[in-house]
């Protein structure tokens, strides 16, 4: 049976439901109110699809004026807010209760201004991921951070969760892309948090806020910056014959003062599934592989590559595969970026996101294998090497509930070592509902009692997203 | 001893270097805590490009250390000498609360951006780590960032995680000179706006250091790359005017200079601002306080203007009122005590972030223990 908890609920709130939802419907449009079973069946989970709870309504609100009163009225009332984008968490950040009210971002899909000479573009949150870069890419220009799930994910969900992706080596995740943001507090109060203009004076709310998974208020506009696309970039595949000389690799490329844009690791079993699913021309004969990304014009692409080469040469490289054209290139990232939906034709999985210190990685490895066959699991390992964040990927058939609370505890134990080994328990996908009970492993309890007396500055009672980020204790249902 | 500070109800003031005390509102504390005991650095993995760092160790010592390994702090700390003119060694502690970059936050970010994890005591006396020691790092709120640029006012820092950058093997600056304002922040938008990977870019006017202005770009990577991209922007920059690369032993002795507000610093009666603004703002802002400014020079490719006038609330006004035609935001660097008592040092909040501000405050020193004061009342 899957393991986690969710909190009682509150009954009064639902003997309310009826007054809710005609409060609710008093502040939005008809369009903009989702109070019918089936329709609240589409906002019931989110890409932790193990766990499911009907909300009680649903609400699109289309302007920051509507998301204000909407909090200010829930504050009131005492309703639960869990707020969404495109509900694509794989660590059950979006998923609400039967005494909850979704507010759903995705009606806010406008861009609002391109500024190229100041490099900034500002966006609803409820505009996706990879909107923004087709927005200002034919100006030569892109957003930077690009999680797997771009085409999808909504950037108010990616402020939520500090999303990261393949290209953060070079360019950084979320909180390093993200200039300002508009925010609704849970009073239903309305802030303009930074901008354009960098470091601002004043405590870094806009650092604070950026990973805060939607318990501080909801950030219903953000301002991003833009970056100038490189002239070119090639990816390149390196197959290797052990996992240890992979690793290796990677440390010593890094430690000999090469930043690629990416550096993606996939094990054997990763290999396999993604090439049936993507032809992209991976060695299946390696043990392990590495998708190395360079960047800049031909000249400057074949010179880092050269080094690189060199260093793989170093580290017993058995295959090196260039990408000789654009589609090349888009097949090896295609390959890589389907590595989750590929892994779900083959088996049922759980994702798991540690991140470990790129130094210990050939340990983590090691150590991820003993784990997931100790409990008689297959894992797939595929994940950024250069910033040592993993995403083991452990198989099991979720129709087998012994097998799928094997799986639970075989992630809980990974993460648990990623700490031990002066890592953490997630590297970009969340706390969420998933690994809520294991923040103990890698906090004191002072620290954990620190981060929610901050929370409370912003919501006193815990209504905003509640039972996620932190252990429910007693709360438990 | 936090503990019994808080116990007791006294206000203590933090010292790290003291190089940059001349900073923020007043000290009001009763008594003071040190992170002079605090030193060393506790780990460097080079391979991971991560150093570790006790508080009160010396930018000086850090810089050292990651050298021998061909590394640096990729934003470029700015150096306090010039402006406080304070005896004493600036260290990390001091780095990480105020959040002071230098040229290269344009490309690389700020020291917020850096620094991977902390450990702090809070004003109840509790030993808090924050973050970690890796770049991918989500896991509950990120209080580090919260805690860099804090002035010390959250908690007293203890210890400091840093992400660092590769030593580029090669610096080029390209100097164009005679610009005027408008057409230098034209110039470096567009060098920043290109693929070529400007790593700093600044406009310093005429008088700054020289007789004529200079608009000056600096490419920083491998060998090779570096002379390719000089010569593209030679090319991408050709109509403003002629563009001339500057040795490599002059040309970081002027970012040094521009890092570390060392064009302004004299005379000492000179206030001292660090104005935030988008780069297109730049022009018209300087324009609109020409009867006050007294020097100025751009850093950030304009999005960072270093503002002299003189030490008084008239001149001081002025710079606020100017500022609220822009979506910017301005810190008081320098002014003798009476003037940062009497006028806001840092951008003034709204009533809702002045709210937001003193519950953070309270949430981790709720007895106003440390520095207390120092950037707002009651924070």
């Amino acid at each position: 049976m899957p393991q986690i908890a969710f909190p009682r609920l509150d009954a009064d709130v639902l003997r309310r439901r009826d007054s809710i939802v005609e409060g609710l419907a008093r502040i939005l449009a008809p369009e903009c109110l989702i109070a019918d079973e089936s329709g609240r069946l589409a906002f019931e989970t989110d890409a932790l699809t193990a766990y499911r709870r009907l909300p009680l309504a649903v609400a699109l609100p289309r302007s920051t004026e509507e998301v204000a009163r909407l909090l200010r009225f829930c504050r009131h009332e005492k309703v639960n807010v869990i707020p969404r984008g495109a509900g694509t968490s794989l660590s059950g950040g979006a998923i609400p209760q039967e005494d909850a009210i979704v507010v759903a971002l995705t009606k806010m899909n406008r861009i609002l201004e391109v500024n190229l000479a100041d490099r900034y573009a500002r966006v609803e949150a409820g505009v996706t991921n990879l909107a923004i870069s087709e927005a200002v890419g034919p100006e030569g220009f892109f957003y930077a951070p690009d999680p797997s799930s771009q085409l999808a994910c909504t950037i108010g969900g990616n402020i939520a969760m500090n999303s990261g992706g393949a290209h953060c080596l070079k360019y950084g995740v979320t909180t390093n892309n993200l200039l300002g943001v508009r925010f609704a507090t849970f009073d239903g109060e309305i802030l303009d948090i930074g901008g354009p203009a960098p470091d601002a004076a004043g405590y870094d709310l806009l650092g604070l806020i950026c990973g805060s998974e939607g318990q501080l208020g909801v950030v219903t506009e953000a301002t991003v910056r833009l970056v100038r696309s490189a002239e070119g970039a090639r990816p390149v595949l390196f197959g290797f014959d052990s996992v240890e000389d992979a690793s290796r690799c990677v440390a010593a490329i890094i430690g000999a003062g090469i930043v690629p844009v990416a550096m993606e690791y996939m094990d054997r079993p990763a290999i396999h599934i993604c090439e049936n699913f993507a032809h992209a021309g991976y060695p299946l004969d390696a043990e392990a592989m590495l998708i190395i990304e360079v960047e800049g014009s031909e000249t400057e692409m074949q010179a880092l590559l050269a080094r690189i080469s060199a260093i793989a040469m170093a580290h017993n490289v058995r295959t090196v595969r260039e990408s000789m054209s654009a589609m090349e290139s888009a097949q090896i990232w295609k390959g890589r970026k389907s590595a989750f939906g590929a892994t779900g034709r083959v088996a049922d999985y759980i994702c798991m996101d540690g991140t470990v210190p790129t130094g210990r990685l050939p340990e983590a490895l090691r150590r991820t294998g003993e784990i997931c066959a100790s409990y008689g699991l297959r894992v797939a390992n595929v994940f950024h090497a250069g910033d040592g964040n993993m995403h083991p990927l452990i198989l099991y058939n979720v129709n087998d509930l012994g097998e799928a609370a094997k799986a639970e505890a075989a992630g809980a134990d990974i993460l648990a070592m990623c700490v031990e080994l002066g890592g953490c328990l997630t590297g970009e996908h969340g706390v969420g509902i998933e690994k809520r009970e294991l923040m103990p492993r890698q906090f004191a309890d002072v620290e954990i009692e620190q981060q929610k007396r901050v929370r409370a500055v912003f919501d006193p009672e815990g209504r905003l997203n509640p039972a996620k980020v932190f252990p429910l204790g007693e709360r438990a249902a | 001893m936090i503990r019994a500070a808080c116990a007791e109800g006294v206000k203590l003031d933090i010292h790290g270097g003291d190089t940059r005390s001349g900073l923020g509102r007043p000290r009001c504390g009763r008594g003071g805590i040190s992170t002079a005991a605090l030193e060393g650095v506790v780990f460097y993995e080079p391979a991971e490009m991560t150093i570790c760092a006790r508080a009160g160790t010396t930018i000086e010592a850090v810089e050292a250390a990651i050298s021998q390994h061909n590394q640096i702090l990729p934003f470029e700390p700015m150096r306090p000498e010039a402006l406080w003119t304070n005896r004493g060694e600036p260290t990390i502690g001091g780095m990480v609360a105020t959040n002071h970059s230098g040229p290269r936050r344009v490309s690389a970010g700020a020291v917020r951006d850096a620094v991977l994890g902390l450990r702090l005591v809070n004003g109840l006396g509790e030993a808090i780590h924050c973050g970690g020691r890796v770049m991918k790092n989500v896991t509950g709120l990120d209080l580090t960032k919260l805690n860099c640029g804090a002035h010390g006012t959250l908690g007293f820092l203890t210890e400091a995680t840093i992400k660092l950058a590769p030593k580029p093997e090669r610096v080029q600056t390209l100097e164009i000179a005679g610009l005027d304002e408008k057409r230098a922040i034209d110039a470096m938008t567009r060098a920043l706006g290109s693929p070529f990977g400007i790593s700093a870019a600044a406009f310093l006017p005429v008088g700054i250091g020289a007789d004529d202005s200079r608009a000056l770009l600096r490419i920083e990577g491998f060998e090779d790359s570096v002379a390719y991209r000089a010569g593209r922007l030679i090319e991408l920059l050709a109509e403003f005017g002629e563009i001339q690369p500057l040795g490599g032993a002059d040309s970081s002795a002027l970012w040094r200079a521009i890092r570390d507000a060392k064009f302004i610093a004299e005379p000492r009666d000179w206030a001292v601002w660090r104005v935030g603004l988008a780069p297109s703002e730049a022009h018209a802002f300087i324009a609109r306080l020409a009867a006050t400014a007294l020097a100025h020079y751009l850093d950030l490719g304009g999005g960072l203007v270093w503002l002299a006038t003189d030490e008084s609330e008239s001149a001081a006004a002025e710079v606020r009122r100017t500022l609220a035609h822009t979506k910017g935001h301005a810190t008081l660097m320098r002014a003798r005590d009476e003037l940062r008592k009497s006028v806001a040092v840092f951008q003034p909040l709204s009533e809702l972030e002045l709210r937001i501000s003193r519950g953070l405050k309270a949430s981790f020193d709720p007895g106003g223990v440390l520095n207390f004061g120092r950037m707002y009342p009651g924070v």
